[in-house]
């Protein structure tokens, strides 16, 4: 067990199987959005209060669901790269900071379209979940600009991984903090979550975070294989392949 | 290509004079930076000036009228005092990085999370100190209550302490980058939301007379926590830095 | 059909946010196609100028 995750983390191999994999994951993702797009948009019903609005949940939630996730991958990889040293993912962090902010503000930009016809404005500054995913952008953003402020690889890992760290308090914080803050402001209740939705309507939402989790990994390998390379520039086998295949790539 | 990339150790650079003292325990880096700011009190008078400056502009920009300034005061006093207290955060360890001193600091052998937490107290006495009392000064002018001001002065003291906590952590990963500060102030505002969000609520409530221990006690969790811990992600971040 | 496309009165939020999404996505996956051939194209771009360049270890600095 052991010996087989200390192959999957030699950069080589690893490059090999991320190449190997992120067609088959595009692929499927690809396929399953197509089916939770038709599934959403002309098989689920309107719903009784929203109508056809919010079927803006299919592509909302997805986007929210993803850019937490990311940011807790960038803040664990960090880690794990601090404390072992382990370049790899230092590699895994700095593929997930792009990738999480296009998410971000994927989930910024349709939840603003779907408050507008709901809530009657495109911007709620006393909704928590609004403030935290804000928030979180600035702190991608911030961790992409403290990255792209050092020529030093090196150094551009271990200073974005402390950054990655802090804000995963932050992100924390600042989520409860608005909740209570809001709290005070009476708040109206935006969504009733209770209320359950009819397979119909769940299982395209459900899919579509599949989906979106494996259009995730598809990006997150491709993205993989430049850092990689990035990282093992004087490494033989690097330098074997940038000058021997000219085709790959 | 890191392994190519010049690398800019302060090695060579000429020692001044002040730290050549010993240094490394936290009396010594506390008192060899009040002195520094004794010689130079550019630091402690910028960000006053800055403060009153954007204060000022708040009451020409939406109204002079007493019931908005009751409003808004808590808030601008907030946002103004946390700006003036990022300027002088670039310089934090800039200057020390310049002259071989946080070399010299790490070489020593001393705690270096024990020199982030002086460097953090010493900090705090000479630039955010002055600036807890002069808002209090700008705080009357925006209506705020006469029995509002202890809570004022109290939550303001908590956050810019956390301020510049988290402040230093931003500075030590920034050290040697050219024209760290607009890049310093991007990491550290959004940290600073959640003492934003309590330490206006405290003095708003305070001045409608309302009970503050809430956002007071949450207040000052959130400032404990930023003393424990950031001085020590500091650190990581120096020795990241010199590396 | 057009009943379809007109969301129940929502066509303008829908497809903005379906739209958007589509972009997002779709460019996600190009940059990191297009940063991918880029570090490439550039790896070998180093790997000549090593090879005719005199001395040997000469690198050149990379974005």
């Amino acid at each position: 067990m052991w010996k087989w995750f200390h192959k999957l983390a030699s950069p080589p191999h690893f490059y090999r199987l991320a190449g190997l994999w992120a067609p088959w994951l595009m692929g499927a993702a690809l396929i399953l959005i197509a089916y939770s797009l038709y599934a959403g948009l002309v098989l689920a019903p309107p719903d009784y209060q929203q109508g056809d609005a919010f079927r803006i949940i299919y592509v909302h939630v997805p986007s929210a669901y993803l850019s937490l996730m990311a940011y807790t991958m960038m803040a664990v990889a960090s880690a794990i790269g601090l404390v072992w040293r382990m370049k790899l993912a230092h590699a895994v962090a700095a593929s997930a900071a792009p990738i999480g902010a296009s998410f971000t503000f994927l989930a910024l930009f349709t939840g603003s379209v779907w408050g507008h016809p709901m809530w009657g404005t495109w911007w709620e500054w006393s909704d928590p979940r609004m403030m935290t995913e804000l928030i979180l952008l600035f702190l991608y953003l911030g961790y992409m600009a403290l990255r792209a402020a050092f020529e030093d690889r090196k150094r551009a890992d271990r200073a974005g991984a402390v950054l990655a760290i802090v804000g995963v308090v932050n992100v924390v914080l600042v989520h409860y903090s608005v909740e209570w803050w809001s709290s005070l402001h009476q708040g109206q209740t935006v969504m009733n979550e209770d209320a359950t939705m009819p397979a119909s309507m769940l299982t395209p939402l459900l899919t579509m975070i599949l989906a979106f989790t494996l259009f995730f990994g598809a990006v997150m390998f491709m993205r993989l294989r430049g850092e990689i390379l990035l990282r093992e520039t004087n490494a033989r086998w690097v330098r074997r392949m940038v000058t021997g295949e000219a085709a790959h790539g | 290509m890191a392994d190519g990339a010049p690398d800019k150790t302060p090695g060579t650079v000429r020692l001044r004079e002040a730290s050549l003292r010993p240094v490394g325990s936290f009396g010594a880096v506390v008192a060899r930076e009040l002195q520094l700011a004794v010689r130079r009190p550019a630091d402690v008078l910028n960000p006053l000036f800055f403060f009153s400056v954007v204060a000022t502009m708040f009451p020409l920009a939406v109204s002079p009228l007493p019931q908005v300034l009751e409003v808004i005061g808590p808030g601008i006093v907030w946002v103004a005092a946390l700006l003036a207290a990022l300027l002088p955060l670039n310089g934090l360890f800039g200057q020390d990085f310049d002259d071989g001193t946080l070399e010299h600091y790490v070489m020593s052998g001393q705690s270096l999370v024990a020199i982030c937490f002086a460097k953090t107290v010493a900090l705090w006495l000479v630039a955010a100190l002055p600036l807890v009392l002069a808002s209090s000064v700008v705080a009357e002018t925006y209506r705020l209550p006469l029995e509002a001001l202890p809570v004022l002065v109290l939550a303001l003291a908590v956050g810019s302490f956390a301020l510049c906590a988290l402040g230093a952590v931003a500075a030590a990963l920034t050290v040697g980058v050219q024209r760290a500060s607009a890049l310093i102030a991007l990491l550290v505002l959004p940290l600073m939301v959640p003492v934003l969000i309590f330490g206006t609520r405290a003095v708003s409530l305070a001045g409608a007379g309302d009970p503050v221990a809430g956002p007071v006690y949450l207040l000052l969790a959130i400032g404990l926590a930023a003393a424990l811990l950031a001085p020590i992600a500091a650190a990581v971040a120096l020795r990241i830095s010199l590396d | 059909m057009a009943e379809f496309f007109a969301m129940g009165g929502y066509a303008g939020y829908v497809w903005s946010a379906f739209g958007v999404t589509l972009i997002v996505l779709a460019g996600n996956g190009w940059f990191a196609r297009r940063r991918h051939a880029q570090i490439i194209a550039s790896l070998r771009r180093n790997a000549q100028v090593e090879s005719t360049e005199a001395q040997p270890g000469f690198k050149e600095v990379m974005t």
